[in-house]
């Protein structure tokens, strides 16, 4: 749709720019500034220039954090995407079944994030975990607080199960937003199942799909609360993400300077690649939709 | 043969999602001696001791009361501020448009560990620390961004004619808009709502630090309680269950809106 040039729009935007101002940007003026400087307490401070950043970009301990992060990610967007707009291809288009799904699928995602941590470690025990005591009795070997490899599907399998739900959501609004006649059309040349999904549905679901995949995106990039209780960042380090290891850096050791710099450094991170993912997103949206409009 | 396959395959997805929520409320009505010491699929001795310590318990119930005190603060606040702010953007080129909403974005994506300590000192100075209204407004550091995006999007598909047609008719904009523009992205609203009372209610960590006694939310209550207790695992269940309950209805509510207001797209 093209839009009418008017710099009064500003004033609609003013109560979110004061909002969020106030609970943002402030905030992390104080981050940036413990990010500069050295404290011994008693709020002295005493300047430290980029030492912190130096100290951090070469520190291994961030260095593998960081791999185990973009790790999880990726396997956690290449699972939790595909099986969404797959769910939601199936979802029961309307009547009571629509709903009794649509309220079964948003159950994970009411779930505060410590109590699915809870769900799965308890789960997951073999001592008064279903799934924990199912395995042992079929004789697989499974730990997930000694195994590195089972605290890894643990943690995995506990993401899909608690998000995956949310992508089919968007996408569902997506789909349902495709008016009957589009699909009527698509009868009549004979087009089969794949080309409906990718000429009619895909393009109809890029908008909500961007939404679903940044989301997933920068919150698997922060998990923090569902790990921490179910394995606590072990074994050893094995699952010691990227928030798990400022919490312990800021909280458990209280250096406030390193864990600044990592704070800045880290929400760089997030910021370059949510910006990659939605210019190319948007970018692919426009050559879609083959209506020129000025980004 | 479609809606077979399809029918099996919503089948197999909701199964996986219910096994372990059925395991929790298994375990809420068990007895702690028949948790640790038999593994069964249905409580042998059926007994409502675990929900009865935290509904007869102050300490713990009013856990929920605060919990919901502040996502419901959180929701209206950043809906309110939202609405215009996503009608600017779907409606108007303005100066920095485009960087001022990425630079929204980027709240959503900032790590609510970076945010922790600095909250804490912010509302302290200000007198707000364990107020229902704090963790309200600290929760807008994400939902606000993510009210705007999700509305501006079902702003979008509705049709610029309609703004024109109301102003032909002589409705001024505050009348235009409560009147004609937010009956008809009603499902947005709602999915927008849907999304910030999810965002807040299972949020921890920020709503765990900037509260202490007063306005201590129900996660937080949960964590305390299983560190100082040992492992009380049946009253550890029974809380779990009941935070899903607020979320089941809220679902159930907002179900219904996009039920009707997806003609949205059909218009």
């Amino acid at each position: 749709m093209e839009k009418t040039q008017n710099n009064k729009a500003w004033f609609l935007v003013l109560p979110v720019l004061v909002l969020v101002a106030f609970s943002a940007v402030i905030p992390l003026m104080t981050v940036v500034n413990y990010a500069f400087n050295d404290t011994f307490g008693n709020n002295e401070f005493f300047w430290a220039g980029l030492e912190w950043f130096d100290d951090m970009i070469h520190s291994s301990r961030l260095h593998e954090a960081l791999g185990r992060q973009i790790l999880f990610s990726a396997i956690i967007l290449s699972i939790e995407v595909p099986l969404g707009i797959f769910v939601a291809l199936n979802m029961p288009k309307k009547g009571f079944w629509s709903s009794f799904v649509l309220v079964v699928m948003s159950l994970p995602l009411l779930i505060p994030f410590n109590v699915v941590g809870t769900i799965w470690q308890i789960f997951g025990r073999t001592d008064i975990g279903l799934l924990g005591h199912t395995l042992a009795a079929l004789g697989i070997d499974y730990n997930y607080t000694a195994d590195v490899l089972d605290a890894w599907i643990t943690v995995v399998v506990m993401d899909v199960w608690h998000w995956t739900s949310l992508v089919a959501l968007l996408c569902y609004a997506g789909l349902q937003s495709i008016p009957q006649a589009y699909y009527q059309a698509a009868k009549i040349d004979q087009a089969s199942r794949w080309a409906v999904f990718r000429y009619i549905e895909l393009p109809k679901m890029s908008g909500v799909l961007l939404i679903a995949v940044l989301l997933r995106f920068m919150d698997s990039f922060m998990i923090y609360t569902e790990p921490f209780v179910v394995t606590g960042g072990g074994p050893g380090n094995a699952t010691t993400f990227l928030s798990i290891d400022l919490v312990k850096m800021a909280v458990g050791q209280f250096d406030l300077g390193p864990a600044a710099a990592f704070s800045l450094m880290y929400f760089l991170v997030i910021l370059l690649v949510s910006w990659v993912f939605y210019t190319v997103m948007t970018n692919m949206d426009r050559s879609a939709s083959d209506i020129p409009e000025e980004l | 043969m479609r809606i077979k396959t399809s029918a099996v395959v919503m089948a197999l997805y909701l199964l996986f999602l219910m096994v372990p929520i059925y395991w929790l409320v298994n375990m809420s009505f068990k007895t702690n001696a028949e948790i640790t010491g038999a593994f069964t699929l249905f409580p042998d001795n059926f007994t409502l001791r675990n929900y009865t310590v935290i509904l007869t318990d102050p300490s713990w119930y009013m856990g929920y009361v605060n919990s919901i005190i502040y996502v419901v603060m959180n929701t209206v606040i950043s809906i309110a501020v939202a609405l215009p702010a996503a009608y600017a953007f779907s409606r108007y080129n303005f100066i920095g448009d485009k960087h001022l909403f990425f630079w929204l974005l980027t709240n959503r994506m900032a790590p609510p560990a970076v945010f922790a300590l600095p909250f804490f000192q912010l509302y302290s100075s200000i007198g707000l620390f364990d107020t229902h209204i704090a963790v309200a407004l600290a929760h807008c550091l994400f939902n606000v961004p993510l009210a705007v995006w999700i509305l501006e999007g079902f702003m979008r598909g509705v049709p610029k004619e309609i703004d024109e047609t109301a102003y032909i008719d002589g409705y001024s904009f505050p009348r235009f808009f409560i009147r004609i523009f937010m009956p008809l992205i009603a499902s947005g609203i709602g999915v927008a709502a849907f999304f910030c009372f999810m965002f807040s209610w299972v949020e921890l960590l920020l709503s765990r630090t900037l509260t202490s006694v007063n306005a201590k939310p129900i996660a937080a209550t949960m964590t305390r309680t299983v560190s100082a207790s040992g492992m009380d695992w049946g009253v550890l269940a029974a809380a779990g269950v009941l935070t899903i309950i607020p979320g089941a209805l809220v679902i159930w509510f907002v179900r219904n809106y996009i039920a009707k207001g997806f003609a949205l797209g059909r218009v």
